[in-house]
């Protein structure tokens, strides 16, 4: 007998429903890439990878943008992944139970949540100003890595909490001591685990736009930025400004430099999605 | 309690004497004292949740890495107690292995890797080539005829039986004095088990060998020794046949012949 | 001390229980065929020993049907302690009331050939060496029963009683023998009828020795042959 035969009319109404529920935002979002890709697409060429802003829209390249989003994640990763990392080793392997450690992972997660916005004006206030860093690409990384931060311990918490505890057990019996047995066991089997939860922050502070807003990043590089302490821009910064350009070359490039942003994050999801198949793959 | 000289291979055993452990407030030992001859296999049975699998854990102290658990009492391996304030648990993990009751191989490691983990692990220096220690601790497991060829596949693509026998050998290349065993063989099928239970046979003419299980029929096979637990208590230890045949307390005969009550 | 807890697992319990039945069952059995055999013989009567001997087929099969029953818990059961000394006495002591059958018709095979034969003397000490010979089994049977090591010390202390009574009548038949040659072979086979009661009453002790390793757990047989 098989399913159709056996379903009920109100089992065919529900599984239609779930269809269309599955379907429309998949077409809505088919259209969006399409609608961008056929408006980018004239516009991508080695040019416009290569070369910088200008007040012509068919010279506009997005090259110093991409320079300073580059080194900003590259920064941003620098600061977040050692201290979201060892922070999430040291909650899970060497934290103690209880109301403390609940109230941390609370935090923790309420800190995930906060508007990019907020980090935004906090880097104003304590690096750009207090700490007298000025409109830098080293406050605006330091910005984002505090976004990134919660994210990163998050995923890599979980990376930990999935290694299974016999694995600890059977190190520690061997006698290790805990970091030994945390350094030599437990990372590795985690690691896949970890370094998806790496790129995932990587790719959200990838495309973050008005904290950096916020911090005062310049719209309109020219050069990419000399050095940690010099003005920046970055991959959205650019896309929104050409966006707000009257012109309507301005909006193809804008189309384009959303392609290229696409792309960008579409290899990191994926390689994100191939590492945690293969932690998943591991871990049975 | 006598002190003996650590060099005499005589002395190598472990005197427990008023054990008491617990998880914090509730008390899961009650007063166990035993003495563990050297090279012999000494079964702990009982029924489930009568503290075997704490009183062995008490034994490399791994039962107070539980947060909240600790333990009083001594336990005197080698005439010294492993209790006292100067020992490290670390180093006395060395000299007290343990192997557990789902095979554990690292999943990141080699079967190679596996066997040298604890040596890797921690630190220590080999006297002799890594291949060697390889070949000889898996002989040792029974386990090299099978794995010679594979060395290098990952430690979880053996079967389970041969995993199991992966981590004992894991635990012997570290050299322990005494191997602790909880419940090892029930993850596995009668054959694997079979391997097993003849392995123990060989291994007990080198190591002290402590094992909970839940089979009466693998402890009346195997074992020396029997020590019978029931609610936290040490009821009786004796010599297996002995225990087997004419148990002196009424409480062992009763678990023993199948009378649950 | 037996225990008197049962087993939780019924039908285990139910098994043991069929063993102990079917030992009491040939147990009485045989007790009858002594006391028929030894009426047979002192009332000269070869028609009740005929139906003795008949009798031992029906015991011959209960030592079979236990036999097995026994071999079957031993592979189902794998019993342990008190469990596994009950199954191994049963085996052993079918065997041994098996024995005692086969000496009873022996007794009762010398009746018929005494039949017609006037009485000897002495006869008393046939009779005394009998009623201690059945008390002893009895006993045994008893002390198995109410798991009683004490009841089972005295049947062995009464062995040397019976190996006392059979010398004295050995040389009493002896002494007639020699006064009247005429009655040399009635003489023979009274001395075989003691000569088997002597024996029923080793069964009896190796009953009682049984009993007290199944009570005690520990081995009384053959004291002093075993290294310390």
């Amino acid at each position: 007998m098989s399913a159709r035969a056996s379903s009920s009319r109100g089992e065919r109404v529900l599984r239609a429903a779930c269809l269309v529920a599955v379907a429309a935002p998949l077409f809505a979002l088919t259209a969006l890439i399409v609608g961008v890709v056929a408006q980018g697409a004239p516009h991508l060429d080695l040019d416009f990878l290569l070369s910088g802003p200008s007040r012509f829209a068919d010279r506009a390249g997005l090259y110093p943008a991409a320079i300073g989003s580059l080194m900003l994640i590259g920064l941003t990763a620098a600061l977040a992944v050692p201290v979201g990392v060892g922070a999430a080793i040291y909650l899970q392997e060497y934290g103690v139970q209880g109301r403390w450690a609940r109230l941390v992972e609370a935090n923790i997660a309420t800190l995930a949540g906060v508007p990019s916005v907020l980090y935004g004006l906090v880097g104003l206030e304590v690096f750009v100003r207090a700490l007298g860093l000025g409109r830098s690409l080293a406050a605006g990384a330091l910005t984002l890595a505090m976004l990134a931060l919660p994210i990163v311990i998050i995923a890599a918490r979980e990376a930990l909490r999935a290694v299974p505890h016999e694995l600890r057990e059977a190190g520690l019996a061997l006698g290790a001591t805990r970091w030994q047995m945390v350094w030599q066991v437990v990372l590795p089997v985690a690691a896949p685990g970890i370094l998806t939860g790496i790129i995932l922050a990587t790719s959200r502070a990838l495309g973050e736009a008005a904290p950096l807003l916020v911090l005062g990043a310049v719209v309109f590089a020219s050069d990419p930025p000399a050095g940690w302490s010099s003005p920046f821009t970055a991959l959205p910064l650019q896309v929104f400004q050409w966006a707000s350009r009257p012109q309507e070359a301005f909006a193809q490039a804008a189309a384009a430099g959303i392609v290229v942003l696409m792309v960008t994050l579409l290899l990191l999801n994926a390689t994100a999605i191939a590492l945690r198949d293969r932690a998943r793959r591991r871990g049975a | 309690m006598s002190v003996v000289t650590p060099s005499s291979e005589r002395a190598r055993l472990l005197s427990i004497a008023g054990l008491n452990a617990y998880f914090g407030p509730t008390q899961v030992l009650r007063g166990v004292t035993l003495e563990i001859a050297a090279r012999r296999v000494t079964a702990v049975i009982g029924p489930s949740g009568c503290g075997k699998s704490t009183f062995i854990r008490c034994l490399n102290r791994m039962h107070e890495l539980v947060s909240g658990a600790r333990c009083e009492g001594t336990v005197r391996l080698d005439g010294a107690d492993i209790y006292a304030p100067s020992v490290d648990p670390v180093a006395l993990r060395r000299r007290v292995g343990m192997v557990f009751q789902k095979p554990n191989p690292f999943p990141t490691m080699s079967v190679r890797e596996n066997v040298l983990a604890g040596l890797r692990l921690t630190q220590r220096r080999l006297a002799e080539p890594e291949d060697a220690v390889v070949e000889r601790t898996l002989r040792r497991a029974a386990l090299w005829d099978e794995v010679k060829d594979r060395l290098a596949a990952p430690g979880v693509s053996l079967s389970v039986g041969q995993q199991q026998r992966l981590c004992i050998a894991r635990a012997l290349a570290v050299e322990p004095e005494v191997l602790l065993m909880d419940e090892p063989c029930a993850s596995l099928d009668p054959i694997a088990t079979a391997h097993i239970e003849d392995l123990l046979s060989t291994l007990k003419a080198t190591y002290t060998i402590v094992m909970v299980t839940h089979s009466m029929q693998q402890a009346a096979r195997v074992s020396d020794e029997t020590a019978f637990f029931l609610s936290g208590e040490l009821i009786e230890a004796t010599r297996t046949d002995a225990l087997f045949t004419a148990p002196r307390d009424r409480r062992t005969e009763d678990y023993i012949t199948g009378k649950f009550g | 001390m037996l225990n008197l807890k049962r087993h939780t697992d019924r039908e285990y319990e139910a098994e043991l229980g069929q063993v102990r039945e079917r030992l009491l069952i040939m147990a009485g059995r045989v007790e009858q065929m002594i006391a028929d055999a030894i009426r047979a013989v002192g009332e000269r009567d070869p028609e009740l020993a005929r139906a003795t001997i008949a009798a031992d087929n029906q015991v011959n099969r209960t030592e079979v049907e236990t036999d097995e029953l026994c071999m079957r818990v031993l592979a189902r059961r794998q019993p342990m302690a008190s469990d596994l000394r009950f199954i191994t006495l049963a085996l052993k002591m079918v065997t041994d009331l098996e024995r005692i059958g086969d000496l009873a018709v022996n007794i009762c095979e010398r009746a018929i050939d005494l039949a017609g034969e006037a009485r000897l003397d002495g006869v008393d000490a046939l009779h005394t060496m009998a009623t201690l010979v059945q008390s002893m089994v009895r006993d045994a049977i008893d002390a198995f029963v109410r798991a009683d090591a004490a009841l089972a010390e005295g049947v062995i202390a009464r062995d040397d009683e019976v190996d006392e009574a059979y010398h004295t009548y050995f040389r009493a038949v002896l002494a007639g023998m020699t006064r009247d040659p005429a009655s040399i072979e009635r003489g023979i086979h009274v001395q075989s009828v003691a000569k088997w009661l002597e024996r029923i009453g080793d069964h009896a002790t190796n009953i009682a020795e049984l009993v007290i390793f199944l009570v005690r757990g520990t081995d009384v047989r053959h004291p002093g042959k075993r290294d310390a």
